[in-house]
């Protein structure tokens, strides 16, 4: 019996018809998650078609990425100040009530961040294929399972046929050895392995993470580090579930129940990458040595440890680019630099655990003057958590804004944007030029030392604020 | 989809790596509901000023690229997000092929689904199409092969299935929807 991985062992159990030289294979997908921004084409192409959605009970659909995150917006006491948002929001609930598909909308107390909601709700299940018009679906690998984004035309095509023509990525093995330090969290890993791999060190692979650091994560942790391998180009990241999985999943809303649970953990046992089953590619990553890190560029791969120097342009006209579009020179040290805002928020880091993180530091502490603090819980269950073990008044104590859930200034769609030039320390995933909002300069960093950037205002080591 | 064949053009180089999917279409215009229109916002935050006026030293702007079809950058093009806005945009402006040494992985997918040509070459005919802007050069479908004024013609991979669809206008959802019984069987197999 050949040795195989646990993306290979996913892949296989999935093929409707298998990859032939002359053709994709036709891969089922188990669960398709919805959105506001990638699927108004994709229900008009069925629409044309005159076509149903084949799996109702398959697809689940949420408002994240456009929507407001001011509670006057949202509760309709005011209407939705992004009028093209608005247009959005109702184009998907007249395509959900229309196509028959569950949409957790902007009254609905489990709507959130797409990806934080899957597994919030027990959706996202070890084994399972995943896919959403989303690159950051990579997210819900963290349980095992094979998720990737796909463009509008593929929505259409999962929506129609709960399939999708896919050819077979190859493989990336990231071994993680020791352990992530005091300070140092699971976001400052992903950064450190994006940063040794390159942007595109993942491109045409499924990469997944494996090792006693990766083990030692908690399920929120987990799911930060694949959140991130679109950012080193992967298809997807994966972790192999566990008993951490399974204590996380158990009696959650969409998980087995009962006797379909005990043959759910008999099936979910065997997802892991046989002794001996081989890699197209491995790379070793030592996360004793991980230091808290900081993007000083405009793509996750331009990023140094926290006590690091700005690396010169030497000659490259693209890296002169973004030290120009960034306002840095090469051999500054960005600690101690001045900020503008500061942002926790993003499928990437939203949860509960990020939220603790952050409070840990802004507890008895106040938002440095001059900066504006903005913290939006992944989902409104998270909110709700917040809220209840006082983690939201630490921050409101502060000075910072607590808003509803929502990808808000993750990608500036609704409103909450970063102005031209100034400074964001942010716990999302991308500083591309731009993203935040035109002109906007974007410090990629973990909930820690997005905290403790708030609290002095510069840009800061967290371990310093974590001892004191 | 149109079937294609060929394509020749004078070339436009957009001289960057990394090129992220949010250069090519920034976030703001993913609100529209259609496919249509997003040319002139394509790469808007290096073509416009903050007025709104174009920069006339930015290559996009020139009226030589407009009209071209073929569109030449730096490796590792299309990165980042998946939004399909972005090849959406680039066929608005009138663009059918892009060259380049790397093409993301989900950019790549999408452009094969809206005809918008992906070619991956080597570092040297990568280097020779950078350093010569507006060189006119054909794109040859049916033997995947980019010809060169030069007089080279340089392979180009491409998956059997995805140059079939671009040569014949293959409709992918017609495709799959024409294995519904395997689909079955499988929901069926898998009490799915």
């Amino acid at each position: 019996m050949s040795s195989k991985t646990l993306f290979e062992k996913v892949w296989e159990q999935h093929e409707v018809v298998p990859e032939t030289a002359d053709t994709p294979a036709v891969l089922y997908i188990d669960l398709h998650l919805v959105h506001e921004v990638t699927s108004p084409q994709a229900f008009s192409l069925l629409r044309s078609r005159g076509l149903k959605v084949r799996r109702p009970d398959r697809t689940l659909a949420t408002m994240d990425h456009s929507t407001p995150t001011d509670p006057d917006e949202v509760f309709g006491r005011i209407p939705i100040k992004v009028e093209s948002a608005a247009r959005q929001v109702k184009e998907l609930e007249k395509n959900c009530r229309e196509f028959g598909v569950t949409l957790l909308g902007l009254d609905s107390d489990k709507r959130g961040i797409v990806h934080v909601i899957g597994p919030e709700l027990g959706a996202t299940q070890p084994g399972k294929t995943i896919v959403c018009g989303d690159s950051h679906t990579a997210t819900h690998g963290a349980f095992g399972a094979l998720a990737f984004g796909i463009g509008t035309t593929e929505v259409g095509h999962v929506l129609a046929t709960q399939c999708l023509l896919q050819r077979r990525p190859r493989t990336f093995a990231i071994n993680v050895h020791g352990r992530l330090q005091g300070g140092v969290t699971a976001k400052d890993l992903i950064l450190a392995i994006i940063g040794k791999i390159g942007v595109g060190g993942g491109t045409g692979h499924v990469i997944e993470y494996r090792g006693p650091a990766i083990e030692a994560l908690s399920m929120e942790e987990r799911m930060t580090v694949c959140n991130m391998s679109i950012e080193a180009g992967a298809r997807a990241g994966m972790i192999a579930p566990d008993e951490t999985t399974y204590r996380y999943l158990e009696g959650r809303p969409y998980a087995p129940k009962g006797e379909d649970w005990d043959r759910a953990l008999e099936r979910w046992r065997a997802l892991r990458s046989d002794p001996g089953a081989k890699f197209d590619r491995e790379v070793d990553i030592d996360a004793s040595s991980v230091e808290p890190m900081i993007t000083y560029g405009t793509n996750p791969g331009m990023v140094i440890p926290i006590h690091g120097v700005v690396p010169d342009a030497n000659g490259d006209p693209v890296h002169a680019k973004a030290l120009s579009y960034m306002g840095l020179n090469g051999g500054e040290r960005l600690e101690g630099k001045p900020i503008n805002v500061v942002f926790i928020g993003s499928c990437t880091n939203a949860r509960l655990s990020d939220l603790e993180m952050a409070a840990r530091i802004l507890k008895g502490r106040k938002v440095a003057r001059g900066v504006r603090m903005l913290v939006v819980p992944g989902s409104q269950q998270v909110k709700r958590e917040a809220e209840a073990r006082g983690l939201a008044q630490i921050f409101i104590d502060a000075g910072a804004e607590w808003r509803e859930s929502g990808c808000s200034m993750c990608i500036g769609m609704n409103g909450d944007i970063v102005a031209k030039g100034e400074y964001a320390v942010s716990t999302s995933n991308r500083n591309f030029e731009g993203r935040q909002g035109a002109g906007a300069r974007t410090l990629l960093a973990s909930p820690a030392t997005a905290a403790a950037a708030a609290v002095t205002g510069k840009i800061t080591d967290p371990r310093e604020l974590l001892t004191a | 989809m149109e079937p294609i064949r060929s394509i020749e053009s004078r070339t436009v180089v957009v001289p960057f790596t990394n090129i992220d999917t949010d250069q090519i279409i920034p976030a703001r215009f993913l609100t529209t509901t259609t496919k249509e229109g997003l040319g002139k916002y394509a790469f808007a935050d290096w073509r416009y000023d903050a007025s709104g006026a174009p920069k006339a030293d930015f290559v996009l702007n020139t009226p030589e690229a407009q009209r071209c079809s073929i569109l030449v950058a730096g490796r590792n093009f299309g990165c980042g997000s998946s939004r399909e806005h972005a090849p959406w945009a680039l066929l608005d402006y009138g663009f059918r092929a892009v060259i380049s040494t790397e093409i993301a992985d989900i950019f790549r997918t999408n452009s094969l689904k809206n005809g918008l040509v992906p070619v991956v070459i080597d570092e040297d005919t990568h280097r020779w199409l950078m350093e010569n802007p507006g060189a006119q050069v054909r794109i040859d479908l049916e033997t995947t092969t980019l010809h060169l004024p030069t007089g080279a013609a340089v392979r180009f991979p491409m998956e059997a299935f995805a140059r079939y669809c671009l040569m014949n206008g293959v409709d992918e959802l017609g495709f799959l929807l024409q294995h519904s019984e395997a689909i079955d069987r499988y929901e069926q197999a898998h009490q799915a």
